[in-house]
């Protein structure tokens, strides 16, 4: 049963992914990502990662998924881009990335890792909660920090384009 | 009996992918999604290390700060295509070869 969990959740996040890949609409890829990313908190599960699962579909499929779209439709006719103008170098990429995916595999299939005995998982969130506010608690406040550094930006950039818009049509 | 190579496998296969999509697609916003890939990737690799190899939670750890990555590096990305969008006309990267107008 855990075996065909696995399988199932990782078939359905690669085969997404190359559908993301290849589709020529930009939506569907959107739309494609979102079964990416949900396969992916289902391997999370897998490994007995609770508290990153949630995380996971809270931020991917929640928010950073949200955003693109709100991209896409505020930017509305790059949908209907034509077919030819799609891709480009797909020769050059699928060597790269096939080099990539060969060189990564045999390293991963030849190296003996040291592994442990597996037992079962147990909850995660009191141990990490723990370990951001004593262990991790600089980088905690740094990625704070960073964020809103990256709200104010995000916000500066649209606002002092759109204020140069107004400016320029009156 | 699922290990962890069976994961590092799907990572590298999802790496793979992500480079696919950041060297083909000309479209900013396709870009971006094939860096969530490559982030995803290695989180997935982080998590399968942190339950098969003696470390405790910490990669779980830095699973969550790369997440916090992703997510600002969207947001600001995503306003410096609109912002290029605006100003430009125009989507694909490879035709931006200015940065004023």
């Amino acid at each position: 049963m855990f075996d065909f969990a696995f399988f199932l959740f990782a078939a359905t996040t690669v085969a997404s992914a190359l559908f993301v890949a290849f589709t020529p609409n930009i939506v569907h890829a959107a739309f494609a990502l979102v079964f990416t990313f949900g396969s992916l908190a289902g391997l999370y599960v897998l490994l007995g990662a609770d508290f990153l699962a949630v995380t996971q579909v809270a931020i991917y499929v929640g928010a950073i998924l949200v955003l693109m779209l709100f991209g896409i439709m505020y930017t509305h006719n790059i949908a209907r881009v034509s077919g030819e103008q799609v891709m480009m170098q797909i020769g050059p990429g699928l060597v790269v990335a096939v080099l990539t995916l060969f060189v990564l595999t045999a390293t991963v299939v030849s190296t003996h890792w040291p592994t442990k005995e597996i037992t079962l998982p147990q909850p995660t969130v009191d141990r990490i909660g723990v370990l951001i506010l004593t262990d991790y608690l600089l980088p905690f406040e740094i990625a704070g920090l960073l964020l809103l550094v990256a709200l104010v930006g995000a916000a500066v950039i649209t606002q002092a384009s759109a204020g140069k818009k107004e400016a320029g049509e009156s | 009996m699922i290990g962890l190579q069976h994961y590092l496998v799907v990572s590298a296969i999802l790496f793979a992918i992500g480079v696919f999509i950041i060297a083909t697609r000309r479209h900013g916003i396709m870009m971006l999604m094939g860096v969530e890939l490559v982030l995803n990737s290695a989180n997935l690799n982080l998590i399968a290390f942190s339950r098969y190899v003696e470390t405790g939670v910490h990669g779980q750890v830095f699973a969550i700060f790369v997440i916090i990555l992703a997510a600002a590096e969207a947001a600001v990305a995503l306003a410096i295509i609109l912002s290029i969008y605006q100003h430009l006309a125009k989507i694909n990267l490879d035709e931006v070869h200015s940065m004023k107008e």
